[in-house]
């Protein structure tokens, strides 16, 4: 058998599960979708003595819209979400970017919370839920609490959840009204990790310009704004070379390294030119 | 405590199954080694290749990046399902018409991820079948002859060519 032994629980209740986790510590690894842990088992890269399964909690797996905002329960499967309608209809480009993680085979298992949690630094969900302002709802031994996306994502693989906390819900507020947004991602093959991926989301401001959201991932250590891109899209994103020059200053300003998929000259090329045509086919779907 | 195992029963192929297994025990590998259904392949065991693909519920999964006690309880539908006897599948009797397969490694798991593709898409383009297939590797590279088999796989269960 490929991976380690551990011990096996599979509660059916959430508070079940943050005892669990409470009760061992570090040692017990709560089990979503199993997509990026069991390769890591499988290679015995990780040896948890306890893996704390989610997939029989039935109160983690809902999709619901109340009063305008998305409420997606942590054990949803990413197939789920990007087949369903009320999420195509209000937040197209969640729907869009889940299109991009791996492969069918994969999103039928691989679930909304678990990728959240793990935060790979070129996974799509990150990105996504920080550009839409995304609340993520905890619950640990002591109770839940709420943190907000920008404060969620820590770094490489690293959130604020506690060893003992368990992602429970995810809340994603309405567009505004007229919003229009770009999703685009390159990478060397269908279905692999973005080598560079950029978020725009464009809504009317109040003084007559843009309210603009740039989240690149892909290139350092999680999803982060592009805020110079911002502030060009907010200020003249309708002139004529606003979206190039947002694309010019996302690149001057990201600091990717080489790695053995891309050097960093590369990926600083592909952030000029998908934050590019990202804010370009957010400005069209706004009508302009 | 780890090594505990536990009585689980699922579905395979329409018939019921039993088992007592670690909780380790990759679905890939009780499939093979307790069902001894091997038409089920195992290339990577990472999830990157494809070759264990089977249906959990309808639904396409990689068998080696789960637990046979996470299938306790559910269908399991594998490559052994397909053919009627010796009457193949559609899909089936299309690969070998079309030469979709060379050593024939990664095909079951490029079969059971075909079917429910084929199922919900009857007459898919070229694009979509070249989606599809992405997430299952042929490392003869034979993708020209896939392509052709999956057409006309569609084209049979469509019943336009028989």
């Amino acid at each position: 058998m490929k991976p380690p032994p551990f011990a096996y629980e599979c509660p059916t209740e959430v508070a079940d599960a943050v005892a669990l986790l409470a009760a061992h510590g570090g040692d017990a690894r709560p089990l979503a979708g199993g997509q990026s842990l069991v390769p890591l088992l499988n290679f015995r890269l990780a040896r948890p003595a306890m893996l704390v399964d989610l997939n029989r909690i039935e109160a983690l797996r809902s999709v619901a819209v109340e009063g305008g905002v998305l409420r997606i329960g942590a054990m949803t499967r990413q197939a789920e979400i990007e087949a369903d309608a009320a999420v195509a209809r209000g937040w197209p480009i969640l729907t869009e970017a889940i299109g991009h993680i791996a492969h069918p085979q994969i999103r039928n298992r691989g679930t909304v919370g678990g990728s959240l949690a793990l935060n790979d630094p070129a996974a799509e969900l990150p990105a996504v839920m920080l550009a839409l302002d995304a609340e993520m709802r905890a619950q640990g031994p002591v109770g839940q609490r709420s943190i907000a996306a920008h404060d969620f994502f820590a770094g490489t693989m690293e959130t604020a959840l506690a060893p003992d906390e368990l992602l429970t819900e995810i809340r994603v507020p309405a567009l505004p009204a007229g919003t229009g947004w770009g999703f685009e991602e390159a990478a060397r093959r269908a279905g692999d990790f973005a080598l560079v991926a950029a978020c725009v989301l464009l809504s009317p401001g109040t003084d007559g310009g843009l309210a603009a959201r740039v989240v690149l991932t892909g290139i350092g250590a999680g999803p982060a704004r592009a805020r110079e891109a911002e502030a060009i899209l907010a200020e003249r994103g309708w002139g004529a070379d606003a979206c190039e020059a947002a694309g010019a200053a996302a690149a001057a300003a990201s600091e990717p390294a080489d790695d053995p998929h891309a050097p960093a000259w590369y990926r600083r090329r592909l952030v000029a030119a998908l934050t590019a045509r990202a804010s370009r086919r957010a400005l069209q779907r706004m009508g302009r | 405590m780890a090594d505990e195992r536990r009585g689980i029963r699922m579905t395979i192929n329409g018939a019921p199954f039993e088992g007592s297994v670690e909780p380790r025990l990759l679905l890939s590998d009780f499939i093979r080694h307790e069902a001894e259904l091997t038409g089920t392949h195992v290339g990577c065991e990472h999830g990157v290749c494809g070759a264990c693909t089977v249906l959990l519920d309808g639904a396409p999964v990689r068998s080696c990046l789960m637990f046979a006690v996470q299938a306790d309880g559910a269908s399991v539908e594998t490559v052994e399902s397909l053919a009627d006897g010796d009457t193949l599948h559609p899909l089936q009797e299309a690969f070998r018409r079309a030469h979709g397969l060379q050593c024939g490694y990664c095909t079951p798991g490029i079969l059971m991820t075909l079917k429910p593709f084929l199922a919900a898409h009857p007459a898919p383009t070229e694009a979509e079948i070249r989606r599809a297939l992405a997430g299952t590797l042929c490392r003869c590279t034979g993708y020209q002859q896939i392509v052709a088999a999956v057409r006309l796989a569609a084209a049979m269960l469509r019943g336009d060519e028989s």
